[in-house]
């Protein structure tokens, strides 16, 4: 991540909520965009050596997106977000829940809600999510991430290497 | 009933008391004095403190001090900052991916 862009994460245990602030060094409309499309969002969602495939993504209120958070084996972890608000390039909305292969979530889930302002090129996202239970917080970072994790932190190391090589 | 440090920690007045305890041992009677409730319900919270093993009780003399488990504490603060590096990595592939679409739109 580039220094002078700001990120901020706080999550507030006493109202179950995370907030997590981030400036981009994009236009609105570009960033706007890797929230909103599938293609995009595949590319960056999960962290590496994790993929994102998204099987169905339709974004209109009462529309979705079904994907799966892949490991390097092969094992997918599904997750369902239905929109239920959207005001282009300004903020959207949607529930969030982990799932099985048939789109049958597993509740509770999340509430996401979406931010996107523009200045001077620099495009500020702010997520807050809330959740119905602590325990499905918890859960979010177990399932799937746990075992991965050291090779994200490995991944992370290695990029942070190569951009200061440059 | 199983007990967990997040259960602890999501309660205002049990985190007041953390505050307070973190700066020194206390005793039941001391930490009550800081609060608008009565003494039972302070001892409750204390219980449930205890219970999620977040502070530690030690005799001296006649009177049970409560201190923090600073162990513990630490539990909550990895959680979190796993949760951060999750959001750290995504959005960093992000910068990457959104550097890579405005070199193309060029």
């Amino acid at each position: 991540m580039k220094n002078d862009l700001l990120f901020d994460f706080i999550v507030d245990k006493s109202t179950k909520t995370v907030f997590v602030k981030k400036e981009f060094d994009a236009d609105l409309e570009l960033v706007w965009d890797a929230f909103t499309t599938k293609e995009i969002l595949d590319q960056w969602w999960a962290p590496k050596p994790y993929t994102s495939k998204t099987k169905v993504m339709d974004f209109r209120v009462g529309g979705r997106r079904f994907f799966a958070m892949v490991t390097p084996e092969g094992q997918e972890r599904w997750l369902l977000q239905k929109y239920t608000s959207i005001s282009p390039k300004t903020n959207f909305k949607y529930f969030n829940a982990f799932a099985d292969a048939d789109e049958n979530p597993e509740l509770p889930g999340s509430d996401w809600d979406y931010n996107f302002t523009e200045q001077n090129g620099t495009t500020t996202v702010i997520i807050t999510i809330y959740n119905e239970s602590l325990e499905r917080m918890e859960r979010q970072i177990e399932n799937g991430f746990k075992q991965g994790f050291t090779a994200t932190l490995n991944y992370l190391d290695e990029l942070l290497t190569t951009l200061s090589k440059k | 009933m199983r007990r967990d440090i997040f259960q602890a920690i999501a309660d205002p007045t049990r985190r007041a008391i953390i505050t307070l305890i973190a700066l020194q041992a206390m005793t039941p009677n001391a930490i009550a004095e800081n609060f608008n409730t009565t003494r039972q319900s302070v001892s409750k919270h204390l219980r449930i403190l205890t219970e999620c093993e977040l502070v530690k009780q030690e005799q001296y003399g006649r009177e049970i001090y409560y201190s923090l488990e600073l162990k513990k504490m630490k539990e909550i603060d990895k959680w979190i900052s796993q949760f951060r590096k999750i959001w750290e990595a995504r959005f960093s592939q992000l910068d990457e991916v959104l550097q890579t679409m405005k070199k193309q739109k060029k």
